[in-house]
């Protein structure tokens, strides 16, 4: 698309930033809601841009690092099961679980299978009658309606040997957890904007009243960050806290009604336990009581594991915004994404991995002095 | 896999009775599920995640925000304060002598 590449102008960089410039007058810490977002702010170095003051904190999401480490081990045992074929998405196979993980599972003679998507694991039930299909439905309200149209189909189609082990898990608990934590600094959200595609803005604006923060839906190119940052900041200046939509070409008010009315249809709202962080209320999905039979939890009879998690690995507080990953004592050196301690290492889009691949291992832990222009490293390149 | 990615879609055709197209991201080209856009043309941009289209991209509205952000700078030199204008010039001549 043509205007993509605009939106990654140097010389508009320039003038958002001015603008976030001309209007800070005391420091602000805003958090950055999606891992995807995170990924472009330390690629692109808009961290360090910013005014001194304006502080960017790293938000939970992250779909493959919440996971907990519990479903990771239920994942792990089904697909251990002699008869199983265990689907996922790629970036799952190297998330730790308690004593291994899928990879290995799949070196000791598991059928785990990578698909690009969850209707890729359905064909592969439909392909092989005679086995079990499972496939690993993780993610955001993003990653739930592929998923939630997968079950649906296979009921549909009559295809018995297809089950999903779900952890899904939904934004809005979770910046109301992170607003009522008493350890919080953080004073606006830049929100999810894919997630916001799908739910639209309807969730918001209850959060931003009750907790009087700002809350911008944000794209994921360097000016869709900047220009997320621009209002939030200009918010905050005029003691403002509404929802604004800066994502409007891909975020309608209502958001994606298809999609909500699947997820109403195969899942229901349930409290779910966040790696690292614990258990958030109302946080997660599961399937409902209609489509209970196509719940791998159920039909493999897992949902007796529970594991305790290890404390080595500080990512809970990196997914609350407490901690910079470069802050934990195992970053870079017992922990890295060929050896991870935690899923924030792993996932192509956690915040360890972030900081491990753009930002220079070197660096102090506290977060450099703002740079001036015009040094916009826009299309700044990996340094690790 | 939490990337959600903008493609273009190629073609169109009813799957075992599913809507579905061929989706172009730059080169690469993908099977996509149109369950949740069903209106989706040939030609138009979508949002894909994991192998679904979940919305249409506007490309109206990437105009309007590219031109947003590019009065930006007209009014912020018309209106802007010319101290503080005149403060980050030199800021920013510093930092480039530096
Ligand atoms: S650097 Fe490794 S051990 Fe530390 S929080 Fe991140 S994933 Fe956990």
């Amino acid at each position: 698309m043509k205007y993509l590449e605009e939106f990654r102008d140097p010389e508009l960089a320039r003038r958002l930033l001015d603008d976030i410039r001309a209007t800070v007058t005391r420091p602000w810490a805003l958090m950055e809601v999606c891992g995807g977002q995170t990924h472009t702010i330390i690629r692109h170095g808009i961290d360090q841009l910013l005014p001194e003051g304006v502080e960017l904190i790293h938000g939970p999401g992250c779909p493959v690092c919440v996971t907990p480490l519990e479903v990771i081990d239920k994942a792990l045992e089904i697909a251990s099961r002699p008869g199983v074929i265990f689907c996922s998405f790629g970036d799952m196979l190297r998330v730790p679980g308690t004593d291994r993980d899928l990879f290995r599972v799949r070196g000791e003679g598991g059928d785990v299978r990578v698909v690009y998507s969850p209707l890729d694991a359905l064909r592969i039930a439909q392909q092989n009658p005679d086995r079990e299909v499972v496939f690993f439905g993780i993610g955001f309200e993003t990653t739930a309606p592929p998923n939630a149209m997968t079950v649906y189909q296979a009921r549909k189609l009559g295809i018995r040997n297809f089950s999903l082990l779900v952890s899904h898990v939904r934004v809005p608990p979770a910046i109301e957890a992170i607003m009522t934590s008493p350890d919080c600094r953080v004073q606006g959200f830049l929100a999810a904007g894919h997630v916001c595609s799908v739910m639209g803005v309807d969730e918001y604006p209850e959060l931003a009243e009750r907790h009087r923060v700002p809350i911008v839906v944000t794209g994921f190119e360097p000016l869709d960050i900047l220009e997320g940052i621009r209002r939030t900041v200009r918010q905050l200046e005029r003691g403002e806290h509404t929802v604004e939509n800066a994502y409007q070409r891909a975020v309608r008010p209502e958001g994606n009604p298809a999609a909500k009315a699947m997820l109403a249809d195969v899942f229901e709202v349930t409290d779910r336990a966040w790696r690292g962080i614990g258990v958030i209320p109302q946080s997660g999905w599961r399937l409902s009581p209609r489509y209970r039979d196509q719940d791998a939890e159920h039909r493999f009879q897992v949902s007796g594991i529970t594991t305790v998690e290890p404390a080595e690995c500080r990512s809970g507080e990196v997914l609350q915004g407490l901690l910079k990953p470069n802050q934990c004592e195992a970053f870079g050196t017992t922990c890295t994404p060929r050896n991870p301690l935690g899923a924030t290492m792993v996932s192509s889009e956690g915040a360890c991995a972030a900081y491990y691949l753009y930002r220079r291992l070197g660096l102090p832990a506290a977060p450099p002095p703002a740079r001036s222009l015009p040094v916009v490293p826009l299309e700044a390149s990996p340094v690790a | 896999m939490c990337l959600a990615v903008p493609g273009r879609v190629v073609e169109i055709e009813e799957r075992d009775g599913t809507r579905m197209a061929v989706v172009d991201f730059g080169g690469v080209v993908k099977d996509v599920c149109l369950e949740y856009l069903p209106d989706l043309a040939v030609g138009e941009y979508a949002i894909v995640h994991v192998g679904f289209a979940l919305q249409r991209l506007d490309e109206e509205s990437a105009r309007k925000t590219l031109e947003l952000f590019n009065e930006l700078g007209l009014l912020q030199e018309e209106f802007g304060d010319p101290w503080e204008a005149a403060a980050g010039a030199g800021a920013a001549a510093k930092e480039v002598q530096q």
